[in-house]
């Protein structure tokens, strides 16, 4: 993601304060991950407080406020993943990467995350690995596929 | 691609598609549906196309979107025949072509029933299939969703071009009430009601909305029609826009789906490229445009207001109710709001007639119903079947039972915000009305089995802690009885169940119905409440036994 792009995107909503969350999901979508400074960009631009962006930013799930790692690793929590045995896979997922739902580590290889329904529940329970789905898992399935990622 | 400037125009360019296309071809389709592509059907859809890129006179290749029986991923349909192949390796290409070639089968990858080992080769004999009426879904595997003329090949956009040269708006709204079409995204509402009223709103400026949101746990069908054949769906609003005087449309869907995002947005472009889209629609006068939106990861964001809101820039907090949306919605404009399925009902009944779809369903509840069918099943997938059909058909004859020889405990409709009846209803009827008094309305019909191991407990603390994460948090009620409701939950589910626990819930259950300002709120005790009904032993049980263990 170069910055230009971002400030395409702050351009297209200057001045225009309704428009702050259709400009962060832009720039979420972009960026993967809402810098502090560019929230003060997207503040200045669009004329809205500080406070309300990082409010905004901190609510909402799909924004985060922190860099991504090289992987992002998903796991499903919806209800079929979960009566198929999610929280096994969770387990295993957090054993393996050393981190817990929402966490990046130190070498920003892993980001683990967890998530509602993705829309494939007949393969549940389901690993997301940078959109890759992989379905059926077990947790030995799951190591395996972890350490096939650099 | 020419704008086309008429009807006419239109259906001389559709016959001009279908002159192209020899119907004796093979065609060979590879589902790239969500299951199916964590499958890694893309691999079999790469060795496919490889393998019949030098056969192209002879062999066609087409990825689509979800044929519906996801359990059996990746799938492969080849037409003429709708042979069915299932759980198709890349390694299985070169024999599937070969045999396609000469007008063969290859047995081993056909249905093969686990318990007799009878085979079933075409689809409609495969028995997930057989006991299915796919009016909707149906569609897909004949379609690529990045190609709007694989849609004009089907009948796409006729009733689009009915409704603009036969009928008046008046006459469409009326085809559509009189249809008795039943909104799809939990409510049941009539349609033809609620895009009358927004008609009749005095505002000149109206739009007309798509909910694509589909936050339902363990609901997945509005995303295999958005996903795998996005022009119905935009069909039907066009078709709306135009009954109800709408000048624009907005898609509100899901963030997190990059292939439904790619094939909506190609969608767009090419039905405004084709002229279906923008100004003057094929030359009627009638000129209609739409936006897509997405939300930001939260559940509430599909109840009607705070979808509105959130399309307007604002965080999605519901409005109060005596608000109307469709009198004043997206910027106080009266503001029609349908699901993705209601929307997809739209050109049959253009096409087909009232009469013809009323023809289909139950007494009150007309026309078919997507159900995503997962869970403790054997067979998972998107099934479509005519409203008032028995759960036992839907839970048997199609989803072929329990998986793992087990016995079936409970059916759960409806996720977070519906509710869970024993197996020994299980033949009522598919029906809104029917379900609701069951207490387990089918909300957007996402069916859930469960089996003899589940823990009903279990069950309901989680979908207190799903409500509980994706409640915006603007009023105290939902917010603290959820919480509290959440808390004693786990508690039992820990074995430290107190006496007086149940009546505390009940108590929740009451308050935060009453008090909280939209559905998500007030319905977060439904799955506690149908639980009460039908499965009250094993929770009095649990907390006398004051033990973690089922009893
Ligand atoms: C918390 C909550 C979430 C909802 N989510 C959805 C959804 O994802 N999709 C949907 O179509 N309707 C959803 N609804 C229902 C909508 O508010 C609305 O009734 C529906 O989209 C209207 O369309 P219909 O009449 O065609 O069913 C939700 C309602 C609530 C209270
Ligand atoms: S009931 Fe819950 S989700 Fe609905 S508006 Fe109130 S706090 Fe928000
Ligand atoms: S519950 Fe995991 S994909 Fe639906
Ligand atoms: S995703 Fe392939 S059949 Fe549903």
């Amino acid at each position: 993601m170069c910055e230009k792009d971002i400030d395409g995107i702050i351009e297209k909503y200057r001045g225009q304060p309704s428009s702050l969350i259709h400009a962060l999901v832009e720039i979420q979508h972009a960026n993967h991950w809402l810098p502090r400074e560019v929230m003060h960009r997207v503040a200045e631009a669009l004329e809205v407080p500080f406070a309300q962006v990082m409010q905004i930013a901190s609510f909402y799930k799909t924004f985060s406020l922190t860099p991504k790692g090289r992987h992002e690793v998903h796991v499903c929590t919806g209800m079929t993943c979960h009566l198929r045995g999610a929280a096994k896979l969770l387990a295993k997922v957090e054993e393996v990467t050393g981190l817990k739902a929402g966490e990046t580590d130190a070498e920003s290889k892993f980001t683990v995350e967890t998530g509602a329904c993705l829309g494939s529940c007949s393969i549940g329970p389901e690993l997301i690995v940078d959109g890759k789905h992989y379905g059926r898992m077990t947790p030995e399935k799951a190591e395996a596929v972890l350490n096939s990622y650099e | 691609m020419p704008r086309l400037q008429s009807a006419a125009e239109l259906e001389k360019y559709r016959a001009q598609i279908l002159a192209g296309r020899n119907p004796a071809k093979p065609c060979i389709a590879v589902c790239a549906g969500a299951a199916c592509d964590g499958m890694d059907s893309a691999a079999v859809a790469a060795a496919f196309v490889a393998a019949g890129a030098p056969l192209g006179d002879k062999i066609e290749v087409r990825t689509t979107g979800c044929h519906g029986y996801c359990e059996k991923g990746p799938n492969v349909v080849v037409t003429p025949g709708d042979i069915c192949y299932f759980e198709v390796q890349p390694a299985d290409v070169p024999e599937i072509i070969a045999a396609t070639l000469k007008g063969e089968v290859v047995e081993r990858l056909v249905y093969h029933d686990p318990n007799t080992g009878a085979k079933a080769v075409h689809m409609n004999e495969v028995p997930f299939y057989k006991h299915q009426t796919r009016l909707l879904i149906g569609d897909n595997p004949k379609i690529d969703p990045m190609r709007i003329d694989d849609y004009l090949a089907v009948g796409g956009y006729a009733a689009l071009v009915k409704a603009l040269s036969e009928m008046t708006p008046d006459q469409v709204l009326d085809e559509v009430k009189k249809a008795n079409l039943r909104g799809r995204g939990g409510g049941g509402f009539p349609a033809g009601s609620k895009w009358e009223t927004t008609k009749n709103a005095p505002e000149k400026i109206k739009y007309v909305i798509v909910n694509g949101h589909e936050g339902e746990s363990a609901a997945f069908m509005d995303r295999a029609m958005l996903t795998g054949n996005p022009h119905k769906i935009l069909e039907g609003l066009i078709i709306g826009a135009y009954a109800i005087g709408a000048q624009k449309g907005f898609m509100y869907t899901r963030h997190d789906m990059p292939l439904l995002e790619k094939h909506v947005r190609n969608a767009l472009a090419q039905a405004k490229e084709y002229g279906l889209l923008g100004e003057n629609i094929l030359g009627s006068g009638f000129s209609f445009d739409v936006e897509l939106h997405f939300d930001v990861g939260i559940f509430v964001s599909g109840e009607s207001s705070a979808l509105m809101r959130s399309i307007e820039g604002n965080p999605p907090e519901p409005r109060p109710k005596y608000i109307r949306t469709s009198v004043s919605g997206i910027w106080d404009k009266p503001s029609n709001l349908n699901n993705v399925e209601t929307w997809a009902n739209v050109p049959q009944i253009i096409s087909k007639g009232a009469e013809w779809f009323t023809s289909i369903g139950s007494e009150k509840s007309k026309g078919t119903k997507l159900i995503s069918l997962s869970g403790n099943v054997v067979n998972s997938g998107v099934v479509e079947v005519p409203m008032g059909t028995p759960l036992r058909t839907l839970v048997f004859d199609i989803g072929g039972g329990v998986r793992d020889g087990k016995t079936l405990k409970a059916i759960h409709f409806g996720g977070a915000m519906g509710g869970s009846i024993p197996a020994d209803l299980i033949d009522a009827p598919l029906d809104f009305d029917g379900m609701s008094k069951l207490g387990a309305p089918i909300g957007a019909g996402g069916l859930l089995l469960m089996d003899e191991d589940t823990d009903m407990v279990e069950v309901a603390r989680y979908l207190m802690d799903f409500l509980t994460k994706e409640s915006c948090g603007k009023c105290v009620p939902c917010r603290e009885g959820m919480k509290q409701m959440l808390q004693i939950l786990t508690r039992i589910t820990e074995g430290k169940g107190q006496q007086g626990d149940l009546e505390r819930l009940e108590d929740l259950i009451q308050v935060t119905g009453v008090a909280s300002l939209c559905a998500l709120g007030k319905t977060s005790g439904d799955p506690l409440k149908s639980m009460f009904r039908y499965f009250k032993p094993e929770y009095e049980a649990r907390i006398a036994a004051g033990s973690g263990e089922p009893k």
